[in-house]
């Protein structure tokens, strides 16, 4: 792209573009630094992601006492490991059971633990999911291969103010000879949103 | 405001599509987009609830069609411009005015780690009296306010229980519109399903919504 380019600016419908004319701007305004916009880009591409989520999860599966904590306190509890600050300022962890089933959204925008579980996926931020997840929470189970039986408790949870939900998910049977590592190895994403369990650890390792 | 991202309830948006592997941004140019709003935001020129209110008074039709870090291209631009950070000429021209002063960015690279680690603590330690106590029925407010507010369409003039008191919060229908904090409680509220849809939905199933005093009223 020759300088030539910018002397009719326009705004350039390229978001690429558009995102780049503006970061310049900012930049040269002093306003932001770009070394901070890498490192903020970093945090959340390699740092801050679902494996936070999972050590929590692991903790609370052997650990009675530490489990007892983070549902009575989760962001306390969840600080104990390490965890907290932007989008987990406030979180509150609810237990799936064998009669309870937990499923969290944002209808209104994208509320998200990030400190445990990173920025969202596309499909929670996506209007299918934000609109039925409340009047249809188990159309869209069956979507993601999860069939509540009927006399299961459902409790969908809409983040509609500053609190954000994590799922503590059942413990797989066939789990119990694993360590905290193995455990927290098991523990998806979407199993901390409600949309799936956790999958039986003898899948892979047989019995 | 009764937008359109007000979402819950709404139906024929089509199937979820999860997306195996999903990698944080899409494209480089989405996390700058993400990162860029973190920055400025680091100027405290606006509330989280004020950016919310920006990304939901977008078009209608483009709400819809934009994704998701277009529409917070869009909203961090107007925002830098409504806070006097940057003129709408300067966004156009993609130049600093010829008046313009060179600032201090308001976050280092040093400071990302910090900022991360404090985030933004919008609960309040005031001593405000709670309107309601836990177990307690209520009615959620039939109000149609035309400013940003976090009590969806589906959930207004509904019966529900107070399940868990949080403590004492700052308001977004306040400071979304630099209309000061109004703290005061916010608590999780269940809604049975039925009373949400109808006798449709299944007896087993409940919404719980976390809710500010100003929403509800006893039963």
């Amino acid at each position: 792209m020759g300088a030539h380019d910018h002397d009719h600016q326009v705004v350039p419908s390229d978001p690429a573009l558009r995102v780049k004319a503006l970061e310049s701007l900012l930049v040269e305004k002093g306003l932001v630094d770009p070394k901070a916009l890498d490192a903020l880009v970093e945090t959340y591409e390699t740092k801050v992601g679902p494996r936070n989520g999972a050590r929590v999860v692991a903790r609370a599966w052997v650990d009675p006492t530490y489990k007892q904590r983070l549902l009575a306190d989760g962001t306390a509890a969840i600080a104990e490991l390490g965890y907290g600050g932007a989008q987990g300022e406030h979180i509150v962890v609810v237990e799936n059971t064998p009669q309870v089933h937990n499923l969290i959204v944002c209808t209104l925008c994208s509320c998200y633990p990030w400190s445990v579980l990173g920025l969202p996926p596309v499909w929670y931020k996506s209007a299918p999911y934000r609109s039925r997840a409340v009047i249809d929470p188990r159309g869209v189970l069956r979507e993601f291969g999860l069939e509540l039986a009927d006399e299961t408790e459902l409790r969908v949870w809409d983040s509609t103010a500053e609190l954000r939900y994590l799922v503590l998910p059942e413990r797989p049977s066939g789990s119990e000879k694993l360590d905290e590592q193995a455990l927290a190895a098991l523990v998806t994403r979407d199993a901390m949103i409600g949309v799936s369990k956790v999958a039986p650890s003898s899948r892979g390792a047989g019995a | 405001m009764n937008g359109v991202h007000d979402l819950g309830g709404m139906q024929d948006f089509g199937p979820v599509h999860p997306e195996p592997n999903e990698p944080a941004f899409h494209a480089p140019w989405e996390g700058r987009v993400f990162a860029l709003n973190q920055a400025a935001g680091a100027w405290r020129k606006w509330s989280v609830d004020a950016w919310r209110h920006k990304i939901e008074a977008l078009p209608p039709a483009d709400y819809l069609r934009m994704s998701y870090y277009e529409r917070w291209f869009a909203a961090v631009g107007e925002l830098l411009v409504d806070s006097g950070l940057v003129t709408r000429a300067e966004i156009e021209g993609g130049q600093p005015a010829p008046d313009s002063i060179k600032c201090v960015p308001a976050l280092s690279a040093d400071g990302v780690p910090l900022m991360r680690r404090s985030g933004a603590l919008s609960r309040r330690d005031d001593k405000i009296a709670p309107r309601f106590r836990v177990g307690q029925r209520i009615r959620t407010r039939n109000m149609n306010p035309t400013g940003h507010t976090r009590l969806p369409r589906y959930a207004r003039d509904k019966h529900g229980t107070v399940e868990r008191d949080h403590g004492v919060y700052v308001f977004p229908d306040a400071t979304a519109h630099s209309l000061g904090e109004k703290p005061q409680h916010v608590y999780s509220v269940r809604f049975a399903a039925r009373e949400l849809w109808g006798a449709e939905a299944s007896p087993r199933d409940a919404v719980c919504l976390d809710l500010w005093d100003d929403y509800l009223d006893p039963a």
